[in-house]
């Protein structure tokens, strides 16, 4: 336990045996690396193997001709000459800027209504159970309603994606503020923190675990909520994953079809692992987990 | 942080005069403390010993600030106070150092300034080197260490303390004991320290004051003796210690 040594008297007690070991700082081989890395990548590659095996296996059971549905033999070829065009880039560029400008503005949202929510009680009596009721809400009824208020627009898919994040990103920041250790918040006190300091020093950063596992599920609630919107609202002419996806429907292509679904999930588990890594450092630096 | 400012008789540091505290209004109404008036010397390190429900804890967020007797007066005069807890309440997110800068920043005390504070403060409680560990790399001892060098950080002078050590190991306890004493004297700190542990008490010091329970009023008050620094297995505490748990025996028994 090289940690320990202070030259004093520091740790002497019995405590000094709840001193954690350092972790991972070991040397390791090329060799050692190498195989950490196979270990976690062989059941990836199982899976999409298996996945891709079971797809082919239906097809071959001739359950529907393959014009409908095409194995991956026919599928993924597609899905390469689709990702060499600017047309497929540029469908891909307008979703996510809608999807990233939604969440942008559900966040605002989310984070005006959390703290006013965790702020005055009158207010969470009143709507604090309204949001909880939001969240379970399906995003996609609400789309009648805004193709009433905004016409076939981009507004009104935002509008949808603030309503179904927005009370999930709030609920977080909420809760967040409202487990902050009561021990920490006497800690603060006894210090003298108040005001925005508290805000800055203690609330916020105590809050924030919870925060980011609000903005993850708000995230998930947005991206289903676009591609709803993107295939109910079609915007005339403009090229979006939601619309490439229902002209292939309509010319009847379903290798092209195929191919987008396999962007829509690789898209998703790609922000998943993004917010996956978030919480894991956060949770690693506040010492949640080991 | 205080409650009053009254100008204090003589060398005391906290004058607490006939105070009571009640919760809660009507039917539902609780006494923690009725009729308590503890006087604490500058410089004086005094151990306040009851059991459960005695209020001890309630004493000292009064003299803290955080609550308000609901008569008498707490006086502090200008003192400083800083409070421990039995939980170290380090901020998980911060660094060691960073965790001991956090009431120097509340009195803005510039960033150099408070860099150099921070090595002194590690110094005092030999912590040095560990001020970039975060507080869940530490042992319990290791963590009361910071609380202590953060409640310093505060520049008080007046250390409230609520069973500090109540949940460390024996042998831990009796270094940090060590430690305290020292860092008292060193800083010439006036300490209230509050502990259901009569050998802890009776260690720690010059004089034991024995709470009552529900409602918390002063029972006794024993001077302790012996000279400095003591040890907790000595003869002299233990017979100081026995004479004590008898008395406060007495008390448990009455409302058991």
């Amino acid at each position: 336990m090289p940690e320990t040594r202070t030259g004093d008297n520091a740790v002497q007690g019995l405590d000094a045996l709840e001193l954690q070991p350092k972790r991972g700082t070991a040397e390791r081989s090329p060799g050692e690396i190498a195989r950490a890395v196979w270990a976690g990548t062989w059941p990836k590659l199982a899976a999409v193997v298996l996945v891709l095996l079971a797809w082919q296996a239906v097809v071959w059971s001739g359950w529907r001709s393959e014009w409908v549905f095409p194995g991956p033999d026919r599928v993924l070829p597609t899905l390469f000459n689709e990702i060499t065009t600017p047309e497929f880039w540029e469908a891909v560029r307008v979703t996510m800027r809608r999807a990233f400008i939604g969440f942008a503005l559900a966040l605002a949202v989310g984070v005006v209504i959390g703290l006013a929510v965790s702020q005055f009680k009158p207010l969470r009596v009143a709507i604090g159970s309204l949001i909880t009721g939001l969240q379970t809400m399906p995003s996609i009824v609400w789309f009648p309603f805004a193709m009433l208020l905004y016409g076939i627009s981009e507004s009104a898919i935002m509008f949808v994606i603030i309503l179904g994040a927005a009370p999930s990103i709030a609920g977080g920041l909420t809760s967040g503020i409202d487990y902050v250790p009561p021990s920490l918040l006497r800690a603060g006190k006894v210090m003298g923190l108040q005001g925005v300091q508290r805000y800055r020093l203690l609330i916020i950063p105590a809050a924030l675990p919870m925060f980011v596992t609000g903005l993850k599920q708000g995230w998930a609630f947005a991206w289903r909520s676009l591609m709803a919107g993107e295939l109910l609202v079609i915007i005339n002419q403009q090229n979006s994953i939601g619309w490439a996806l229902s002209q292939a429907r309509q010319l009847n292509d379903a290798e092209r079809l195929l191919s987008y679904i396999i962007i829509v999930l690789a898209i998703g588990i790609m922000i998943d692992l993004f917010f996956n890594w978030a919480d894991r450092s956060l949770r690693r630096r506040w010492g949640i987990t080991q | 942080m205080t409650t009053t400012t009254e100008p204090l008789t003589g060398t005391n540091a906290v004058e607490i005069d006939d105070i009571s505290k009640v919760f809660g209004r009507g039917r539902g109404a609780v006494t923690a403390i009725d009729g308590m008036s503890v006087h604490v010397r500058e410089g004086e390190f005094l151990a306040i010993l009851g059991a459960s429900g005695c209020g001890k804890s309630t004493l000292l967020s009064l003299v803290a600030g955080l609550e308000q007797p609901t008569t008498g007066t707490v006086s502090v005069g200008d003192h400083r106070v800083a409070m421990m807890f039995q939980e170290a309440a380090l901020f998980p997110w911060l660094t060691v150092g960073a965790n001991i800068e956090i009431p120097m920043k509340v009195n803005r005390v510039p960033k150099a300034e408070r860099r150099k504070r921070v090595a002194e403060l590690l110094d005092l409680v030999r912590l040095t080197g560990f001020e970039r560990k975060r507080p869940h790399e530490l042992s319990g001892g290791m963590r009361q260490r910071v609380a202590l060098a953060r409640a310093l950080a505060q520049d008080a002078d007046v250390l409230l303390m609520d069973e500090p050590f109540g949940a460390l190991d024996a042998m831990t306890r009796d270094i940090l004991h060590d430690e305290l004493e020292r860092i008292w004297r060193e800083k010439s700190l006036t300490i209230m320290f509050v502990t259901h542990n009569v050998r802890e008490a009776v260690r720690l010091g010059d004089a034991v004051v024995l709470l009552s329970s529900r409602p918390g009023r002063v029972i006794s008050e024993f001077e302790v003796e012996g000279e400095r620094p003591r040890r907790i297995d000595s003869a002299q505490i233990a017979e100081q210690a026995a004479t004590i748990t008898d008395r406060l025996r007495e008390e448990v028994s009455r409302h058991a």
